[in-house]
């Protein structure tokens, strides 16, 4: 079992791979001369689809081969959720690139869930067993589809992305210029995390604290990252680790706040740098990329992965969510934080579809909005686990 | 009541846009108004669009606009979302009283947050007001454009007017094209497509998947049946929530049924991963300590038999035996009993010796149920020897006044009174025993108690569940998620193709969404037909912007 487990990390990994070697020809794709309306057929897109295939398959192996050595479906915690959430990123991306074969589509998505799989590769990535409240069938089914249904959704993102890419006017600035540039720096700052993660942690990095939480009991702290802050009352106790004695309050999870400091501090950072070697904004890099993007295509990819994302999210997220709390928890609904924003996510995704079906809003609003329907399915991904504490925060 | 009487002859109801006959727009508004919006709803009059003058006009108007709709919907996200900054009242401590709470812990952002009631937002008046006018805005929306909307789908003419069909999206005019056998054709190539294709006087229409127009509709008639599911609870007699805390080897009535029912918990077992189990598992178990993998209470349910006294455990019968688990609740009649919770040993009995001082020898020994102590006999022990219990203090807290007080009826701190009888002291001696505590009060005695042992056991927490609501929620559900299903993976296409006296072809299309995927569907029809395929007039409008592209990929749209 040990053996198929570290099979099915490799397998993993060896998909990691394939998704950047294929970004990179469905770049090549839209970079070549022959191919002005960015769809239908082309060598380097047939080449990039194979290769997305073939790592998918590879993904697809990781997740049943760990099913079948921890003897549960992988998606009991951090880790395996957002892995999950990324193989399904990569699903909806693939079904959404057959129905309108949108090459740059390619570009965009494959590199967020590259990103998505870095990030939770930063999460303990051991085989963990099942506590009682997750022992049952509905964790796979509700698990799966919540997944299955925000990762449509987040195609959805991608689409947008890349309208506003071409559709805003750099040269005149303004509101949207700026926020667009605020979601790129957004992504920078994932990468800045993702970066002094493995760095740190490939040297090998950790010290612990002894420090007096809110209860008022005494308790050790990890840190994985050089100490900026320092938990309430905190204590340092391996020798030579760095600390700069900054107590936080005991509410404030202070090694989590660390990493998050670091985080920022090396994507702003990242950020700057990028900003001083090209002299320009981040958004105006990509668009040479979108040049040729077909704004009229793009705008109805969207609408289309939020049509067939926002039924599976509702199934998912709230009936199958329904029916298991009902089971497990004695209630259906008992307003635990990851419940309200998954309500959140349908409603936000409810007025996105009232805005598009009754008030006409197209095309740039509608990517506007695609967007901040990720930034909220993000929330619920990462920080209500991380920062609200529930039912839900395991791992 | 005015009526607009197109110039077809027929006699549309005040406040239509498009003639329900040909298609002619009937008002300069609607002329200006993008097709698209004229469409949504068949150019059909609404009450809301129409009727502006007495209250009730006005309360319709304002719920039947989609743009209230939205409003309702941000707020009532928004403050969803401030109900999850800090814990809600029923998730904090509950021997903490709430007003403290918030503010010792989150200083004055807590305070404020408790001060707007944000700490029972959900159960707030104000957020069930919010819910209440989504549900209101639900109803009233649908039905100012539902009803319309059939009335419209149910008796389309084939025939349209020209400025109909020219105000599409998606349309063409064919010079010269107009033949029976074009028109044979493209019949022919939409009816493969699934199309059901209507031809009267030279005029085709071809629709494929009206139902999916009902999706919203279907969707909010289950939305509403949840929401009356979710009013139900509050109906006395729908909904039982108790807690059942009951002792292993004890029988307890369970609370909500009525006295019917009664449990045996034969026993609470807590299971933990150990390393080993599985050796995937191990690294985890080493990082974060024990994990828990079964909480288990095993159960006999019984029921009480109809001559049965009220409140006595006597004549029942055994009706169920299982295992309650996290996950897999006992159901009985309504009802389901979960695991929730436990405490694990609690004292049960004490075993005690009765020593002689002098040889330290026990003459004897007993054993105490703390929760049924023998305080009216005697514990006989051997020749002669026995012990009385002449007081028992189960939560022992100290003296007052000399006198020995216990602060609950729970054996947290049993302490006991006993008087211990001896061939030397057929009266006894008094002796005052408690955990770690031994006092002889009224002098110095010969004889004494010590410790010789403990028994405990767990408790288990069951919730007892009955929500009779349930099956309203999951029949509002499951029309909630067909409506939805239906609105969303259907598209309704309709495609008008007409001829004029001159051999001229008209066609038009119309989609409520997913143009692409209509465009793709008519394609085969239209080339069968030996027709190039229709202009999308949204896709020419924005190819304006991209002609230089345009003219080098050498492609120019003409129409022979």
């Amino acid at each position: 079992m040990a053996q198929l487990a570290s099979i099915s990390s490799t397998l993993l990994y060896i998909a990691f791979l394939l998704y950047l070697v294929a970004t990179v020809f469905f770049a090549g794709s839209i970079k070549s001369k022959k191919h002005t309306n960015q769809t239908g057929k082309n060598r380097w897109a047939t080449i990039g689809i194979t290769i997305t295939l073939i790592g998918f398959a590879s993904q697809l192996g990781y997740f049943f081969a760990r099913w079948i050595a921890a003897g549960h479906a992988p998606v009991s915690n951090l880790f395996e959720f957002i892995t999950f959430f990324a193989m399904m990123l990569v699903a909806a991306f693939i079904i959404i690139y057959f129905i309108y074969r949108l090459h740059i589509l390619g570009v965009f998505a494959l590199p967020v869930a590259l990103l998505t799989i870095a990030y939770a590769s930063m999460f303990p990535r051991d085989v963990s067993p099942l506590i009682p409240a997750l022992q049952s069938d509905w964790l796979a089914i509700h698990v799966s589809t919540v997944a299955a249904g925000e990762a449509i959704l987040s195609v959805s993102f991608v689409a947008g992305l890349i309208f506003l890419l071409k559709d805003i006017d750099l040269s005149k600035g303004g509101k949207q210029v700026f926020w667009l540039e605020s979601v790129l720096f957004g992504i920078i700052l994932v990468v800045g995390f993702v970066l002094s993660a493995t760095v740190f942690s490939v040297a090998g990095y950790e010290s612990e604290f002894t420090f007096v939480n809110a209860e008022d009991a005494e308790t050790v702290v990890h840190y994985s990252m050089p100490a900026l802050v320092t938990p309430n009352e905190g204590e340092l106790l391996t020798e030579g680790a760095f600390s700069t004695g900054l107590e936080m309050h005991p509410l404030v999870n202070a090694p989590r706040l660390n990493t998050v400091i670091w985080s920022i501090g090396v994507g702003v950072i990242l950020y700057l740098l990028i900003r001083l070697i090209s002299r320009r904004k981040v958004a105006a890099l990509f668009q040479p990329l979108v040049k040729k993007a077909n704004l009229d295509m793009l705008d109805e990819v969207g609408y289309r992965s939020v049509l067939i994302g926002f039924p599976v999210f509702t199934l998912g997220g709230l009936i199958f969510a329904m029916i298991w709390a009902q089971i497990a928890w004695t209630r259906f609904w008992g307003w635990d934080p990851k419940e309200v924003w998954a309500l959140i996510t349908f409603l936000f995704y409810a007025a996105f579809l009232h805005l598009r079906l009754s008030r006409g809003w197209e095309g740039n609003r509608s990517a506007w909005l695609a967007v901040i329907g990720f930034v909220i399915i993000m929330f619920n991904l990462v920080a209500v686990n991380l920062i609200i504490a529930g039912l839900h925060s395991y791992a | 009541m005015s009526k607009l009487i197109c110039k077809c002859g027929h006699v549309n109801p005040e406040g239509s846009e498009l003639c329900q006959a040909c298609g002619r727009t009937l008002t300069e508004e609607a002329a200006k108004r993008k097709t698209n919006d004229v469409m949504r709803y068949e150019g059909m009059a609404r009450r809301s669009q129409t009727y502006h003058t007495s209250i009730i006009d006005k309360v319709w108007n304002f719920f039947s606009s989609v743009k209230v709709g939205v409003w309702l919907i941000v707020i009532t996200l928004v403050a969803s979302a401030i109900g999850t900054i800090f814990p809600q009242e029923f998730f904090i401590p509950q021997n903490i009283p709430a007003v403290e709470y918030y503010e010792d812990r989150y200083g004055i952002a807590g305070k404020i947050y408790y001060v707007l009631g944000f700490h029972d937002l959900y159960g707030s008046w104000w957020y069930m007001l919010l819910v209440a006018a989504i549900g209101t805005s639900i109803i009233i929306a649908s039905l100012d454009r539902g009803v319309p909307l059939y009335k419209a789908l149910k008796k389309q003419r084939v025939e349209r007017h020209d400025s109909f069909l020219k105000r599409q999206r998606i349309y063409s005019a064919y010079e010269a094209k107009g033949s029976q056998d074009t028109l044979n054709r493209l019949s022919e190539g939409l009816k493969k497509r699934r199309y059901k294709v209507r031809v009267e006087n030279g005029s085709l229409l071809a629709e494929k998947n009206q139902f999916s127009r009902w999706g919203p509709y279907i969707n909010h008639t289950g939305l509403i049946i949840f929401l009356i599911g979710a009013m139900l609870r509050f109906v006395p007699g729908m909904y039982v929530d108790e807690m059942l805390w009951i002792r292993e080897g004890e029988t307890e009535i369970i609370p909500g049924t009525g006295q019917e029912y009664l449990l045996k918990n034969e026993g609470f077992t807590l299971e933990t991963y150990q390393e080993g189990d599985s050796e995937v598992f191990d690294e985890t178990i080493q990082r974060t300590g024990a994990i828990a993998k079964n909480f288990q209470t095993d159960a006999i349910l019984y029921k009480k038999d109809d001559n049965a006294i009220a409140g006595s455990t006597d004549n029942i019968t055994e009706v169920d035996h299982h295992a309650i688990q996290v996950n897999v609740p006992m159901k009985f009649d309504q009802f389901a009993l979960y695991q929730t919770d436990y405490i694990e040993d609690e004292l049960y009995k004490m075993s005690f010796t009765m020593d002689s001082k002098e040889t330290g020898e026990p003459v004897g020994s007993f054993t105490v149920d703390l929760f049924n102590p023998n305080t009216s006999g005697l514990y006989e022990l051997n020749d002669g020897y026995a012990v009385e219990i002449s007081g028992y203090y189960p939560d022992f807290s100290g003296f007052d006044d000399g006198e020995p007080q216990s602060v609950s009826p729970l054996p947290n701190n049993p302490a006991f009174l006993f008087n211990m009888i001896s061939p030397e002291h057929p009266d006894g001696e008094v002796a005052f025993v408690a955990i770690q505590q031994n006092l002889e009060p009224l002098g110095e005695n010969d004889y004494e108690i010590s410790f010789n042992g403990i028994e405990t056991r767990d408790i288990s927490g069951l919730t007892v569940r009955k929500d009779l609501t349930l099956w309203i929620l999951a029949l509002g559900g499951t029309i909630f998620m067909f409506g939805v299903i239906v609105g969303s993976y259907w598209n309704h296409r309709r495609i008008w193709i007409k001829t004029d006296a001159d051999s001229n072809l008209y066609a038009a299309g119309h989609t409520n969404k997913n143009w692409y995927g209509l465009k793709k569907d008519i394609a085969p029809a239209f080339e069968y037909a030996g027709l190039d395929q229709p202009d999308d007039h949204q896709e020419l409008k924005e190819s304006k912007g991209n002609a230089k592209e345009e003219d080098e990929s050498g492609t120019t749209r003409e129409h022979k």
